[in-house]
């Protein structure tokens, strides 16, 4: 069948895809074309001239030591965050899927989390973290000191990483959920009468089936984990305690805007794109075509 | 003795019953066939002796102990499925012996088994393929292989072949009788075509609206059809099913056209009833009708014919000696050959059997038409 519309005249078209065009342009291609040029060069705080430096941006983050441990801390993070997510939301769609069938309305109520802003879900966990007035100030209280994430980078992260988690596995649930319910119920039946028991099932039947998902939500969660975790950080922790929830790019912020340092912030976020592309890359190439089954 | 027996069984969603009180006693050994049309309950039911459906009322005894309550896999029971539910992530081998590695067969004999059993279901080649790369028939050996190597007491079938096409569907229907035959074991096998029935079953049920309408031996069920249904539903082309009235001596039958017929014998009914004659018992005589439309089935041919008071009937003819549409030809309906139905409550009205002698001098009474 031709799908293809046909115009008489060849502007018509160009016209209608205009305005997207436009926005795309604006807001996309034309920061990231600013971002790379002020990567290779040196820009003055309050403007000015602008000197080519080449690659002495790179060289510089790159042999920064504070850069090196916003990545390892950025790992840390998105590894967390997403391993945390999958893993839950895997439990929640496997007990939903089993227990409660056609609960639409469960779905719709479990994917709201997803949709809450980012700093508003960190002033709520800043409340729940809290060491004097949160749910784990009763820890305080029976061993003063023993929670802190004001003070102890660990727990900043720990809180950081649960509050991530606690965002996307509701993302991941409605995945899961899908995924489970589009297994044909024979396969599952054939199992019951294979012998096997719910989890057994579980095990050997549903995960295995739910690969594909799986390797989609693991690059879209680090993916996310690695851009959209500026406003948790920043309400959370500001980077804090000694830069040890201080992730990339909160790092990008913190050296442009506070620091002026636009050239380097550049290069950060350069480097950022560069990463993310290389997981979509891996996306689309290995996971979307190697993980169908017939 | 019975190997699966069941007591009054039922199964209602919310309002709605899909199977009602259901009683069967399927024998031991048997190839039991449970036929019906689509949304009859046949699938419901034979899911409920494997136990993925809970049942509603009543009780299921396989080998004389009571399952209601068992799960599926305590029940000594096995399942081939309609789209045969292989599991896409594993390997044929891995498929076949799935059920072993549940029930924690060491490694060294599950190979044995699966190798066993892959060579006589010809799948050797095979074992190292995943089910995608399967045809229809060889998927459908895969799954009862499957179903075969835990070798169970009972095997449940679910619209085997329903998927493959009529070349293979016949093929794999001796296959099933035959590996029938080499198990021993009790097969239970839901379907709707009358054929596969017909040809596989040595026990037939036919089911009805979530009712069993009748069972017995194919041959029996075929010959006296306790049902309007039954009659209409096993046969193919289907039983010629047509108004009729037994007048008051309760011999004779006024068909709508007036044409008369002589019963075999007088019945107790009076008034109304459907007579049924089957297409292949109809045969060459004095009662007119006119050939609408001829099928040709290749060894011989199916001729649509219309009577004169509207009545539409099918016969066979041979293949050599087949009427021209719009010819005029004679009919006969022999009377040990008629069934006869309530025509309010599809029941069968009990008909005599006549001597053969008898039968040679009247076999047919025709009146004028004019009444």
């Amino acid at each position: 069948m031709e799908r293809r519309a046909t115009f008489r005249s060849p502007l018509l078209p160009w016209l209608l895809v205009l305005p997207q065009l436009l926005i795309i342009f604006v807001f996309f291609y034309w920061p990231t074309g600013e971002a790379f040029h002020w990567a290779f060069t040196l820009e003055q705080p309050w403007g000015g001239g602008r000197q080519w430096v080449g690659w002495q941006n790179f060289q510089e983050i790159f042999g920064s030591a504070a850069y090196w441990s916003s990545v390892r801390t950025s790992l840390t993070y998105a590894f967390g965050t997403s391993a945390l997510a999958i893993l839950i939301a895997l439990l929640l769609a496997l007990f939903i899927d089993r227990e409660v069938r056609a609960s639409r309305g469960w779905r719709v109520a479990l994917i709201w989390p997803y949709a809450i802003a980012a700093p508003a879900i960190g002033m709520i966990f800043r409340f729940v973290f809290d060491p004097r007035a949160g749910v784990f100030s009763t820890l305080n209280a029976l061993w003063p000191g023993a929670w802190d994430p004001a003070l102890n980078g660990t727990h900043a992260m720990l809180m950081l990483i649960l509050a991530g988690a606690w965002q996307l596995v509701a993302y991941n649930f409605v995945f899961f959920l899908a995924g489970l319910q589009s297994i044909p119920r024979p396969l599952i039946e054939a199992a019951a009468m294979d012998g096997a028991g719910p989890l057994r099932r579980m095990r050997d039947i549903q995960v295995p089936l739910l690969a594909p998902t799986f390797f989609f939500l693991v690059v879209i969660n680090l993916t996310d984990s690695f851009t959209n975790s500026f406003g948790l950080v920043d309400i959370m922790t500001a980077g804090g305690p000694a830069r040890a929830t201080e992730i990339m790019v909160y790092k990008i912020y913190a050296d442009g805007f506070k620091g002026l340092d636009y050239s380097g912030a550049a290069a950060q976020s350069i480097v950022l794109m560069g990463l993310v592309i290389l997981l979509t890359v891996i996306q689309f190439r290995f996971v979307e075509r190697k993980m169908h089954y017939r | 003795m019975a190997a699966i027996e069941l007591a009054g069984v039922s199964k209602t969603y919310g309002t709605n019953a899909a199977v009602r009180e259901v009683d069967l006693a399927l024998p031991e050994g048997a190839f039991v066939v449970i036929l019906g049309p689509s949304g009859c309950g046949k699938s419901t039911l034979l899911r409920m002796v494997a136990g993925l459906e809970a049942i509603s009322a009543g009780e299921l005894r396989i080998g004389g102990a009571r399952m209601n309550e068992r799960e599926p896999k305590d029940r000594g029971c096995a399942m081939v499925f309609q789209n045969y539910a292989l599991y896409p992530h594993m390997s044929v081998a891995e498929n076949i012996g799935y059920p072993l590695k549940v029930a924690g067969v060491s490694r060294t004999e599950r190979q044995a088994r699966v190798a066993e059993l892959a060579a006589a279901l010809e799948l050797t080649p095979l074992l190292a393929r995943r089910p995608g790369q399967l045809s229809g028939g060889q998927r459908q050996r895969v799954a009862i292989g499957r179903a075969m190597v835990r070798r169970p007491k009972v095997f449940l079938y679910d619209e085997p072949l329903s998927n493959l096409d009529a070349k293979l569907r016949v093929q794999m229907r001796l296959e099933l009788r035959r590996l029938h035959e080499r198990l021993g074991a009790t097969s239970v096998l839901v379907t709707h075509d009358q054929q596969e029935a017909m040809t596989l079953a040595d026990h037939l049920v036919v089911m009805n609206a979530g009712r069993v309408e009748q069972q017995g031996t194919p041959r029996e069920v075929y010959a006296r059809p306790a049902s309007l249904f039954v009659a209409g539903f096993l046969g193919a082309p289907a039983m010629n099913l047509l108004p009729a009235e037994v007048l008051a001596s309760g011999d004779t039958l006024r068909l709508a056209d007036g044409t008369l017929l002589r019963l075999p014998e007088a019945v107790g009914h009076r008034g109304a009833v459907m007579l049924g004659i089957r297409p292949e018992h109809v045969e060459a005589g004095r009662l007119p009708a006119t050939v609408e439309m001829v099928e040709d089935l290749g060894a011989s041919v199916l001729v649509h014919a219309r009577m004169p008071g509207g009545a539409a009937l099918t016969l066979h003819s041979p293949a050599d000696a087949a009427p021209a549409r719009g010819e005029e030809i004679g009919l006969d309906l022999p009377p040990a050959r008629l069934h006869l139905f309530d025509p309010a409550s599809g029941v069968r009205l009990p008909l005599g059997r006549i001597p053969a002698s008898q039968r040679a001098e009247d076999g047919l009474f025709v009146t004028s038409a004019s009444l």
